[in-house]
């Protein structure tokens, strides 16, 4: 007979023993852990030195080039006279058409979508689409630019034919983050509204709306900043030529920063590539700000409103 | 009778939650529902300013007459019935707008643009939800800043603005702290002498304080309908006894 006292220690050990274990497992996740830690902020900071590195140089190389005569001379075949006054003020009026066109149909469509055809077919059907799109290469969108907007429409090589083939490519994308945007709103509100008498358009213009806007316009703008930097369906559409003035009207021809710095670069002159790298400096300073705004109003909008 | 439900049955899809039911509420007085949870209270509520409709698989069955009108008649306006019945929500649900915009929105839904009728408006519903004094120096202020105790005040307040001859309450209290939660039975009792108030609760006391007539629901049928006092002194159904007694729900 095993004595009492011996089968209370061995019970004792038993809990000690499982105790152990789990004390070396929850050792063995904490290293894990620690170990993902340090891995995640390695390749941060790997990506981080990366840009930085990169930007030093930028500064380095055209630091100097990047003067008031760079940003209002108009492009010229020699290096140390030319600017990208036409290619700034191109790609300022790209993006405000691009906006003028994108933003309400893109909001339509997502308020459509989410709000009055949630589980219909058509709904399935475009919401598997419009993932798709928001896929599809933006050169393929060039080409369809080319032909619908310049040669069938017949809007030629324009600024109106840019900024519909770049609304196009960022359509989805607005799509879809105005639908995200109007699904964070509770269905209290809506209720709220509803029960005051509110009609579904009155619930959704006076409160869904605005309480998602600046969701919207976040959306918005990244997806606006994608565009600021497209270069190649723009080339499709014909925008490469040289264009020695400032549109005046959306039937113009233009030029915008990506395309000049494409240009510049594909120079033989070394001259040109310290141009380039100036205008990059611009560009990137555009699409920073942007993302800033972007990053600013999703901070407020946090603050503002918590459900 | 301003309120009447008559052979009311109710389904969410193939499930019938409400089982013929009738009812008859006379103006000016305080009915409140109980019940176990689930019984079918809220849906029963919502009936009254056709809050149901916005769920597709909701069917109705029996009529619901207010002053004597089916207001599932094909001729009824729902946003016309909603401005006559008003709802408070179980949570406060303000809108994230300012204390005075939260007010001023149903007048805003209703085309109302004269902004002195809606500034008075908005102090008159205030002052009716006992909540004016503590937020007269703020209205322009955001309504997320407020407690939660005066949050449903102004949710009360905002129902208030739109001039509705019924109030229905969706456990307005449920949320609170018991202080604000006896303002609130303060207000219900106060507003009775100009609207017609119908209160889903699961607090005994606070219903048979607040309430006039009580009706106890039990797995989607109405149990037994009677003064308050003659239902939690004296029920006649065993329900009820147990359900009130606390000895199941
Ligand atoms: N939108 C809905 N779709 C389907 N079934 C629902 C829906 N809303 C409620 N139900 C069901 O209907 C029944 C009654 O619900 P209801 O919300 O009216 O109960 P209640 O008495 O208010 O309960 P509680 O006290 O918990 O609020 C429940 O069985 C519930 O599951
Ligand atoms: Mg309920």
């Amino acid at each position: 007979m095993i004595p009492e006292k011996s089968i209370k220690s061995m019970r004792r050990q038993k809990i000690l023993l499982a105790r152990l274990q789990t004390i070396t497992r929850t050792r063995y996740y904490k290293y894990q852990d620690i170990a993902f830690k340090y891995f995640g902020l390695f390749c941060t900071i790997l990506g981080i030195a990366i840009l930085v590195l990169f930007l030093a140089n930028l500064i380095y190389t055209a630091g100097a080039r990047l003067d008031w005569g760079f940003m209002t001379n108009l492009p010229s075949r020699k290096a140390a006279k030319a600017g990208i006054y036409t290619a700034w003020v191109g790609t300022l009026w790209i993006l405000s058409l691009t906006t003028l066109i994108a933003l309400p149909i893109g909001i339509g469509a997502g308020v459509y979508l989410e709000e009055y055809n949630k589980k219909g077919k058509l709904a399935n059907i475009l919401e598997i689409n419009i993932a798709n799109l928001a896929g599809v290469p933006s050169i393929v969108y060039g080409l369809l630019g080319l032909e619908l907007f310049a040669r069938f429409i017949g809007a030629g090589e324009s600024l109106l034919t840019g900024a519909l083939t770049l609304a196009l490519l960022i359509l989805p994308v607005i799509i879809v983050s105005t639908r995200e945007a109007l699904k964070t709103v509770p269905y209290t509100i809506r209720e709220a509204s509803y029960a005051l008498g509110a009609t579904k358009w009155q619930t959704i213009w006076n409160q869904v709306l605005p309480a998602s806007m600046a969701g919207i316009f976040t959306g918005m703008i990244l997806a606006l900043s994608r565009a600021v930097g497209e270069t190649a369906p723009l080339i499709v559409i014909g925008a490469l030529a040289f264009v020695p003035f400032v549109p005046s009207s959306v039937f113009d021809s233009f030029t915008v920063l990506p395309i000049q710095i494409f240009n510049w670069v594909s120079r033989p002159q070394k001259e040109f590539s310290v141009n380039a790298a100036a205008a990059i400096i611009v560009l990137l300073s555009i699409t920073f700000m942007m993302n800033g705004i972007a990053v600013y109003l999703r901070y407020r909008w946090q603050k503002k409103i918590k459900w | 009778m301003k309120i009447e439900a008559k052979n009311v049955n109710f389904f969410y899809g193939p499930d019938q939650v409400l089982r013929d039911i009738s009812m008859s509420i006379k103006k000016n007085t305080v009915t409140a529902l109980i019940g176990p949870s689930g019984c079918g209270k809220s849906t029963f509520l919502r009936l009254f300013n056709r809050m149901n409709d916005l769920i597709e698989t909701a069917k109705l069955e029996g009529e619901i007459l207010i002053d004597g009108v089916d207001i599932y008649n094909k001729n009824i306006n729902v946003n016309e019935l909603r401005k006559t019945i008003g709802m408070v929500f179980q949570k406060p649900n303000p809108f994230p707008k300012s204390i005075f915009e939260n007010v001023a929105y149903g007048m805003k839904v209703n085309g109302i643009t004269d902004k002195s009728i809606i500034e008075e408006s908005v102090e008159e519903s205030l002052k009716q939800a006992a909540l004016w004094e503590e937020v007269k120096d703020k209205l322009k202020k955001s309504a997320f800043a407020l407690s939660g105790g005066q949050q449903q005040r102004l949710c009360i307040a905002r129902a208030l603005a739109v001039k509705p001859s019924v109030l229905l309450m969706d456990e307005p209290a449920s949320a609170l702290d018991p202080i604000s939660s006896i303002k609130i039975e303060e207000l219900i009792y106060q507003l009775k002498a100009s609207y017609t108030i119908m209160i889903v609760t699961h607090n005994m006391q606070q219903a048979s304080r607040t309430s006039d007539k009580t009706a106890f629901f039990y797995m989607g049928e109405l149990v037994e309908f009677d003064d308050t006092r003659t239902l939690f002194t004296n029920p006649k159904k065993e329900r009820t006894q147990n359900y009130i007694t606390g000895r199941f729900g």
